[in-house]
């Protein structure tokens, strides 16, 4: 006599035997009901292995041939006009554990960007920063939609991006909650308000034309930052030395009391936005400097100056995850819109 | 019923390498759940043992060793399941049918077991040694079975009635085929000659130099073997294209150096035979030889399976996955996984003990001394507390920290073999949290 399995999945190639789900052989034959072939179940389709050539792949992703593992594309790029970003692997590192959210709301509203990079001594350090992007972006673009000012909708936004970081970090060791730093950008027609946590930046940089001369618009949340603020070292002393880049504030579950740093700027342009990570501004961080590679021509391709910044990044050792968002400044939203739809 | 055994691989290792970087080490733990072993063995035909008792006539000398082999023999008998495929085999200059008398196995049962407990009680010793015509004799008795195959091997002395090229040939004959646990009984024969045996046939090797603790040791022994409920399980290890196998070890619960036992299975796979498995756990240290990637690339540098093959089907029981990843970040790449340092140094642990015995033996007392000292550094710091105390048997500690040591004017024959025999054995990886 046979029983039924209650759960019925598989049936056995072998014999027609119907098995139960997460059975490894067939109760009647003693087939194997895997499938034998992982590499046809791999999901990797039109994909050629980049070191030998080879067009299978196993179901962990590592080609069958030389065992290089398909990795995620090394370079993600979003344009929307006036706004646009892109995110690097950098490379050295076998992910990037930076993350970006743009977005372009009504004129009124302005343009939102919001950069996290994952702190790499932290375990999922690249989820703790596709979160707190998505979050903080969300929160932002529903406060400001709802007619919020933009500090206001800028702290909401860190401390959604906080508490949503927080929740995935339960139940890991000590020290190893996933953590990010945070940064955001609100770019309006008649200011750039800005929020940080940690040490990605927001830069303004000034045309040729600006009154407003290039800055940086954020204040680190850093050993080096601290040092210099105390007066304790100057800068070249500090930015020389190993802890410079140890970051004192970060969002994570570890994290305790944030205190991000809001403040608006009301800048006489004409100009753009530079938010980025460290993966940048480790290689050039003189905002003057910073302009003169990528002004005046960013003012109207923000994408090809983003991806000009990633690239010189890269030639330069390209040592750690690179992400480069962009905003033209003002922001000129409708004439943006008006040709998206042409 | 197929096999409801599980294997969990669990794989240690410091995947970073840096630019250039060629050589991936890694521990695998393989632990088998060895669920409920069947009389049936695991389906592929009943269990099978054979008991072979060294008859040899020095065995009369003391008296107490033939006794405590018949004892030890009778003892065995009496833990085999029924159902159980058994032979007895009287091992002298030539291999003899005890029971039952004409060349074949008999199912173990009240009767079987009571008759052949009877005729063990009435051997007599005569005669020489010559162990590779009684391996020989049990390869013959398991003919083409499949299951479970498990054989004690017991002698007093050396292997001297054959050449040692018969011995050679008789192992070669007999790998795979069986499993094969030997003991030496007093202290006349050789460690280095039971250690082929057991290296060969995949089972174990140690020292009764007390009669009186023989039936203990058979019992356990037979326990053991009955408690296997897979059997002709084998590591199999992809690896990609271009890359080499540098060694494969089993290091837990001791050394057994499997890499010269491959069998190539595929293009890009390899098995190496690990015998029969119950509930049980064992660590194997794999060293892999790849092409460098570029930094940040990210290589699986070989996929350790457990497999078993009946007939033409592999079923595959757990697998793990040992990766390369190439890094400039040097203290990634430089970081040693304490896995792998610990059964680094429990190898060296073995070939300290081994040479330096073997300087002792020839008079090479500097040698020694410092071999010597060395194996009790290691054991001291890998917390190998078994090894320690045998190594105490053997030279004086004067500060085990450092490894100074003094070799003992006086060792018992006994304590020097049984240091040499178990100097295999390996103290368990203090696992990290």
């Amino acid at each position: 006599m046979t029983t039924v399995p209650e759960d019925i999945r598989a049936v056995c190639q072998a014999c027609g035997t119907g098995c139960a789900d997460g059975d490894r052989f067939c109760e009647n034959c003693g087939a194997s009901l895997q499938d034998e072939t992982p590499a046809a179940a791999s999901g990797f389709t039109d994909i050629r292995c980049a070191a030998c050539g080879g067009d299978e792949f196993d179901g962990d992703g590592f080609c069958t041939t030389c065992g290089l593992h398909v990795v995620e594309k090394a370079r993600a790029t979003v344009d929307l006009g006036v706004l646009a970003g892109v995110t690097d692997r950098g490379s050295q590192h076998q992910r990037n554990e930076d993350a970006m959210a743009l977005q372009l709301l009504a004129a009124t509203e302005g343009a939102i960007v919001v950069v996290c990079d994952g702190v790499s001594t932290s375990d999922d350090a690249d989820a703790a920063a596709r979160v707190a992007a998505d979050q903080g972006a969300a929160t932002l673009s529903n406060g400001l939609r709802g007619g919020a000012d933009a500090g206001a909708a800028t702290h909401d936004a860190v401390a959604a991006a906080a508490a949503a970081v927080a929740k995935i970090g339960v139940g890991y060791r000590e020290d190893h909650s996933p953590a990010c730093t945070f940064v955001s950008a609100v770019v309006r027609a008649d200011a750039i308000t800005v929020g940080s946590v940690g040490d990605s930046r927001v830069y303004w940089l000034a045309a040729a034309s600006a009154p407003t001369p290039s800055q940086c618009l954020t204040v680190d949340d850093s050993w080096a930052a601290q040092m210099i603020g105390a007066g304790v070292l100057d800068r070249a002393a500090a930015m020389a030395d190993p802890q410079a880049h140890a970051i004192t504030a970060w969002l994570g579950a570890d994290a305790g009391d944030i205190e991000p740093h809001v403040s608006t700027f009301v800048p006489e342009g004409p100009g753009v936005v530079l938010v980025c990570t460290d993966g940048l501004w480790n290689y050039l961080d003189e905002a003057d400097a910073l302009a003169a590679r990528i002004l005046p021509a960013a003012l109207q391709d923000p994408a090809g100056a983003a991806a000009e910044l990633a690239d010189f990044a890269l030639a330069a050792g390209g040592g750690d995850n690179i992400t480069v968002a962009l905003v033209a400044f003002p922001p000129n939203i409708a004439r943006n819109q008006r040709s998206n739809e042409t | 019923m197929t096999a409801a055994t599980d294997f969990q691989v669990e794989i240690y290792q410091n995947e970073y390498l840096p630019a250039g970087g060629r050589e991936v080490n890694a521990i695998a733990t393989v632990t088998s759940s060895g669920t409920a072993p069947a009389v049936a063995g695991d389906g592929a035909g009943p269990a099978a043992e054979v008991i072979i008792v060294d008859c040899s006539g020095s065995m009369d000398y003391p008296r107490a060793k033939m006794d405590a082999a018949k004892q030890a023999t009778a003892a065995a008998i009496g833990t085999l399941r029924d159902g159980v495929a058994f032979a007895v085999v009287a091992g002298t200059d030539r291999a003899t049918m005890v029971y039952p008398p004409t060349p074949q196995l008999v199912p173990a049962g009240p009767v079987t077991k009571a008759e052949a407990t009877a005729v063990v009680e009435r051997l007599a010793p005569r005669g020489g040694t010559a162990i590779g015509r009684w391996l020989t004799l049990a390869h013959q008795l398991f003919g083409g079975r499949t299951g479970l195959k498990h054989t004690i091997l017991l002698t007093d002395g050396r292997d001297e009635s054959e050449a040692p090229a018969e011995l050679d040939w008789a192992l070669q004959q007999c790998e795979g085929a069986f499993v094969c646990d030997c003991r030496g009984v007093g202290t006349d024969w050789v460690v280095a000659e039971l250690r082929k045996i057991a290296e060969a046939l995949l089972g174990t090797v140690d020292i009764v130099a007390n009669p009186a603790d023989l039936a203990a040791d058979f019992r356990a022994m037979a326990t053991a073997a009955m408690g296997k409920s897979v059997a002709d399980v084998a590591l199999r290890l992809w690896t990609p294209r271009g890359a080499t196998i540098k060694f494969v070890k089993q290091v837990a619960p001791d050394m057994l150096d499997l890499t010269g036992k491959r069998v190539d299975t595929g293009p890009q796979t390899g098995d190496y035979p690990t015998g029969a498995w119950g509930s049980e756990s064992r660590d194997y240290h794999v060293c892999v030889v790849v092409e460098p990637g570029n930094l940040g690339d990210v290589m699986l540098a070989s996929r350790a399976s457990l497999v078993r093959t009946t007939g033409d089907t592999t079923e595959v029981l757990g697998q793990g996955l040992i990766r390369a990843i190439w890094t400039d970040d040097v203290a990634r790449s430089t970081r040693i996984s304490p896995e792998v340092a610990h059964y680094t140094g429990q190898a060296e642990l073995a070939t300290a003990i081994q040479e330096g015995l073997a300087a002792r033996r020839d008079g090479d007392l500097e040698t020694a001394t410092a071999r010597l000292g060395r194996a009790v550094k290691l054991a001291n710091e890998s917390g190998n507390t078994e090894t320690a105390a045998l190594l105490a048997g053997v030279v004086d500690v004067v500060d085990a920290r450092t490894g100074t040591v003094r070799l003992k004017s006086k060792v018992s024959a006994e304590d020097a073999m049984t240091l040499d025999t178990r100097s295999t054995k390996t103290s368990r990886v203090r696992k990290q949290e």
